[in-house]
């Protein structure tokens, strides 16, 4: 690991501001995928700083009827939580069903949100990869690309998003909440906040540097049955090879955001006007464009299968 | 990080106590040729591991889990594979288990951590401890103090309420079945296969708490 210098800060807008004061700085949160990632000095850092105790921990009820998620509300505690619990079951099924016990009470809302993509390329810095050294070149597209991107990816990159929880945070019309160096703050809906990777597939998200996440906005709840269904290699502890996660109301109608087939959590509101029409309608409008490689292209099926099987269970 | 190391971080703790020091693999690079001292950041915490505070000043790289073996000489925590995947490393942090492994000591401001050592001693055993023995939850031990660590806030976990992945529900009071047990322990790998025995033994005190 490079050495680096550390401090912690009490508000978030002092956060945001020694970022500013502060060239090559990194915010700290949970620390299970920065610190992971400076071991392997694939991220190098010369500034920490430690955003652990800035008080965004809790999860709050908004004035329209929506909990308001501190950034650094934990995913144990979020999963948790009663009214997510009661309210929005597919996020805590989603939060259990990523990672460990051990690395969910460590890990938090916004760390979740920006964890870097799992494609083993990425990993071995002996490999090319745009996105770890931009211009470098692309190691899985002829690769090992079992686990990566279907749709949404470029031929500079076909990574995916790992996290299971912004897959739900989707699927919710989730917000992120923010607060730049100069103290202004601003609501991001999910569905703007990551960027497709097209030349640029180091550039992940549309924060501007130093801008810290203070907060995660769900909207009243919907209604509905929840559902998150990961397929994996493993029952248990393994990131998606795919995964669904759904709300589907009584008349059939519903909404439906993907993991794992994208660098984002992948939605389509206009596909899903074909939920009550049934899973291969639907599918083939979500994963319209795909470009899968030999290896991934199992994914459109398993997705299209993985949405019959949830309808299904929605129904019973 | 081996024995080795133990000697450069007291040598280095001799030599420096200002911010900027002289990392010990800075110091192994000195063979005949002058090589450039490389600026180290140190940094303070405190807490209290055990019950006992701690206070420290260390290089800020410097993670819990190597805090507790190479600084504290709590060697009971295991490094496994250093990246949060095994499990080994795991202990308890306010009550909840983190892997140590991932963390760096200076995000511990004021917490209080218990390993292994502070479950139990050799003549007064955690009831998770004496489980283990009983059933055999272990072959080379290498493993034995993260599951152990794990195994009883898992069993904290159920009784507070906790949902897992194999819950059938998200709101009924979930109960420590084999599959609950299994599922809530997948992040501690055994490379030896003892996983049977491990769940036998989480049963038993399951059982004898409620
Ligand atoms: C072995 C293993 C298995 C895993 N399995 C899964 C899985 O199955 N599913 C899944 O979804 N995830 C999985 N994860 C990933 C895990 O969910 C993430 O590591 C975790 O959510 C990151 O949160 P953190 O708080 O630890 O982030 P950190 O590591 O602290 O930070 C991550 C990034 O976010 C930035 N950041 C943090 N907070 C803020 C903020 N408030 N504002 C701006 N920037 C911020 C940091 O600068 C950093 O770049 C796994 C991880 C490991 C190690
Ligand atoms: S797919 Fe993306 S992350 Fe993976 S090697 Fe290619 S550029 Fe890197």
């Amino acid at each position: 690991m490079k050495t680096f210098t550390y401090e912690r800060v009490r508000t978030p807008a002092e956060a945001a501001a020694a970022a500013a004061r502060t060239p090559g700085s990194k915010f700290l949160a949970g620390g299970t995928n920065l610190l992971d990632l400076m071991k392997l000095e694939i991220e190098t850092p010369a500034h920490i700083i430690d955003v652990g105790k800035v008080g965004l921990d809790k999860i709050e009820p908004t004035p329209a009827g929506g909990l308001r998620i501190g950034a650094l509300v934990t995913n144990t505690d979020l999963a948790n939580h009663l009214p997510v619990r009661r309210d929005y079951g597919l996020l805590s099924r989603a939060l259990l069903a990523g990672a460990t016990g051990q690395l969910r009470n460590k890990a938090t809302t916004a760390g979740n949100l920006l964890q870097r993509t799992r494609c083993p390329y990425f990993y071995d810095t002996n490999q090319r990869c745009n996105k770890r050294v931009p211009g470098s070149g692309c190691a899985a597209i002829a690769g090992f690309s079992r686990q990566l991107g279907v749709i949404g990816t470029s031929n500079a990159c076909i990574a995916t998003h790992p996290s299971d929880m912004a897959v739900a945070m989707r699927a919710l019309d989730a917000g992120v909440e923010t607060v730049k160096a100069n103290g202004t703050t601003r609501t991001i809906p999910l569905a703007q906040f990551y960027r497709l990777p097209g030349q640029t597939p180091h550039l992940e998200t549309i924060l501007e540097k130093n801008e810290l996440i203070t907060a995660v906005l769900l909207p009243p709840p919907v209604g509905g049955v929840h559902i998150y269904q990961k397929v994996r290699d493993r029952a248990s502890y393994a990131f998606a090879l795919i995964s669904v996660g759904a709300i589907v109301q009584k008349d059939g109608t519903g909404r439906i955001a993907v993991g794992g087939v994208a660098p984002q959590p992948w939605r389509v509101e206009t596909a899903e006007q074909l939920l009550p029409a049934g899973a291969k309608e639907f599918t083939a409008q979500l994963l319209q464009g795909a470009r899968p490689t030999k290896e991934n292209a199992f994914k459109l099926a398993l997705v299209e299968n993985t949405v019959a099987a949830v309808l299904n269970e929605a129904r019973h | 990080m081996d024995e080795s190391n133990d000697y450069l971080f007291s040598r280095r703790e001799m030599l420096v106590s200002t911010t900027l020091a002289v990392t010990g693999l800075a110091l192994l690079n000195v063979t005949g040729a002058e090589a450039a001292p490389v600026p180290v950041s140190q940094a303070k915490v405190s807490f209290t591991v055990n019950g006992q505070p701690h206070q420290l000043e260390m290089d800020t790289r410097t993670t819990l889990l190597d805090t507790l073996r190479e600084h504290l000489h709590l060697t009971g925590t295991k490094k496994g594979c250093d990246h949060g995947q095994c499990g080994a490393c795991t202990v308890l942090v306010n009550g909840q288990r983190i892997n140590s492994c991932l963390s760096l000591a200076l995000q511990h401001q004021d917490d209080a951590i218990t390993t292994i050592e502070g479950l139990g001693t050799p003549d007064k055993l955690h009831p998770m401890q004496a489980a283990f023995i009983k059933h055999d939850g272990y072959q080379c031990g290498y493993c034995t103090p993260g599951q152990i660590c794990s195994a009883v806030a898992v069993l904290a976990e159920i009784k507070a309420g906790m949902p897992s992945h194999v819950s059938a529900s998200l709101l009924e009071q979930p109960q420590a079945t084999n599959m609950e047990l299994r599922e809530r322990m997948s992040g501690n790998i055994c490379r030896c296969g003892a996983y049977s025995n491990i769940a036998e033994a989480m049963s038993e005190v399951a059982g004898k708490d409620s």
